[in-house]
């Protein structure tokens, strides 16, 4: 009882050492951060900037109403890419650092190892994003008077599970291909959000697309946080969106620390458990 | 029981060749450890000697439990490598070639960020930290500043710092002084003796430097591509080579000097 005791505790100090080594490194590299969300609010305009471009060439839309359901949409795409880039680097960063080895023979599990990654991840990419909306929203004068944003938390927080879950996914990959490992991990990001209906309903999409568009988490995620910030929706209101995302990320954290367990044997089988760079 | 029991450890890599069979790269088998075999006391400082490529790294990631061998066994106070590695994590710690920092983060923050791993929380590292960075004689007043304004010497006092702080009961020095200038490289072998004389710590040291093992090793052992061909104290095996120095004897037992790196190593020398 008391090992079990000291090794949870333990177990806890290292969670919070990882989160406390992102917060370092968020520290340690603030001008790049403030670069890298100068380069996100620019990629969020020129995405939600087609309202206004419809609009212009003639098109009869509730312009307020698009630009917004466009808005959800590129911050969604850059919490998600903070959350897969986070967690890529995982191995990706240490790899190259030459810390991976360090990190790797400590007597920590891979499950805590991760999920450390994971909450730091969860955290950063809220906060990121939600200066990215607000910020966004005040340049086109949104208004959302029916908005809950209590209810879009919620829908966030639920969602960002299963995305670890698929982010400790992509995150093995660098352990694989320490080469191309990293960029496969956006790819993974990419066809995760073209299938959610990242700017379009996914009744848009062809049949066998709209399929593949039920088990992915983001779905849910956008289109509940539509009816939260549109429609003024309530946790009760967008239940049919939350309970799929609780399922998959049930699914998702113990199959994500399971295929990256595989992938450090692997790594360790062939020796790519090691610094490159 | 012994510290350390390594029995017919081998490890084996694949290389792709240049070379095409059927349209297809050739896979060739590269041994980096064949048949090891030995066994160290508590307490006792083994000094493994051997070219680059040799296999001495390989040696050290299998006993970190960074790599999964492909044959044999090795235990660590009776732990096996492979299947107790938890265990043996908690037991063990290394000092590699390389200091391997996150080298924005400070020294301070780079030993926390270790230390929280062996479940050290903030308040005991706020008095170890400083601490033990006066011990490797790091200037205290410096460990906030980022690794990259650090020498090459003071990293590797940090790395013996951070492998220091967890209290290892088995510490692997892989190269530890490679690279160093003659004055940190003296400051780090005498702090090695001092850890040996005042820890309760097994050091396995695995170098190419034939005076650095001899001054601070109980035994040293001859690892020559994957085989350990040889091991005992330096004045066993210049006995046994009819040898007057330590390097007369490695050159007796493999057949070349340290200098005579043949294409072979440097290949092995890419995996180990």
């Amino acid at each position: 009882m008391r090992d079990a005791a000291a090794t949870m505790r333990s177990e806890f100090i290292g969670l919070y050492g990882m989160v406390e080594r992102n917060w370092y490194l968020i520290k340690r590299y603030a001008w790049w951060e403030i670069a890298f969300f100068f380069w996100t609010a620019a990629n969020t305009l020129t995405i939600v900037f087609i309202a206004k471009g419809v609009e212009a060439t003639g098109g009869k839309i509730d312009i307020d109403k698009l630009t917004t359901v466009l808005l959800i949409g590129a911050v969604m795409w850059s919490y998600l890419g903070i959350v897969f880039e986070l967690l890529i680097e995982t191995v990706a960063w240490e790899r190259w650092e030459g810390t991976i080895e360090y990190t790797f023979m400590a007597p920590l599990t891979r499950a805590t190892h991760l999920l450390g990654t994971g909450i730091f991840a969860i955290g950063y990419g809220i906060v990121r994003a939600s200066i990215v909306f607000v910020a966004i929203a005040a340049f086109f004068g949104l208004h959302m008077p029916n908005a809950n944003f209590a209810t879009a938390l919620v829908l966030i927080a639920v969602a960002s599970v299963s995305f670890v879950g698929i982010g400790m996914m992509t995150a093995v990959l660098p352990l694989i291909s320490p080469e191309k490992g990293t960029q496969f991990g956006y790819v993974a990001q990419g066809l995760m959000l073209v299938v959610s209906g990242v700017y379009y309903p996914v009744t848009v999409l062809p049949a066998f697309m709209q399929w593949i568009a039920k088990i992915s988490p983001a779905t849910y995620a956008l289109r509940g946080e539509r009816s939260a910030i549109l429609d003024g929706a309530t946790v009760g209101q967008v239940w049919g969106d939350i309970w799929p995302m609780v399922i998959i990320g049930v699914i998702s954290v113990p199959l994500g620390i399971w295929v990256f367990r595989r992938g450090e044997l692997h790594a360790k089988r062939h020796g790519k458990l090691k610094r490159s760079g | 029981m012994f510290a350390l029991e390594v029995h017919n450890l081998r490890k084996e890599f694949f290389r792709r060749d240049a070379t095409r069979t059927r349209g297809r790269k050739r896979r060739r088998r590269v041994a980096a450890l064949e048949g090891v075999t030995f066994t160290m006391e508590r307490g006792e400082c083994v000094a493994i000697l051997g070219q680059n490529g040799s296999g001495k790294s390989t040696l050290v990631r299998l006993l970190s439990t960074l790599l999964l061998p492909d044959g044999g066994s090795a235990s660590i106070f009776g732990h096996d490598v492979v299947k107790e590695s938890r265990p043996v994590q908690r037991l063990v710690n290394r000092v590699s070639v390389e200091a391997s920092f996150f080298k924005k983060m400070s020294s301070e923050e780079n030993l926390a960020y270790a230390s929280r791993f062996y479940g050290m929380p903030p308040s005991a590292t706020k008095t170890a930290i400083p601490e033990i960075l006066e011990r490797v004689g790091f200037p205290v007043g410096r460990r906030h500043e980022g690794m990259e304004h650090l020498s090459r010497g003071m990293q590797q006092k940090v790395a013996l710092a951070r492998a220091l702080l967890t209290s290892p009961v088995l510490l692997l020095l892989d190269e530890p002084t490679t690279g160093l200038d003659p004055r940190s490289k003296l400051e780090v072998q005498d702090f090695i003796r001092d850890v040996w004389a005042s820890h309760d710590a097994t050091i396995l040291l695995c170098t190419h430097d034939l005076r650095e093992a001899e001054v601070l090793a109980d035994r040293v052992g001859i690892l020559d591509r994957g085989r350990l061909i040889a091991l005992d104290s330096a004045d066993v095996l210049k006995e046994e080579f009819e040898a007057e120095t330590l390097e007369e004897a490695f050159f007796a037992a493999t057949g070349r000097t340290f200098e005579d790196e043949k294409d072979e190593d440097a290949e092995r020398g890419v995996f180990a």
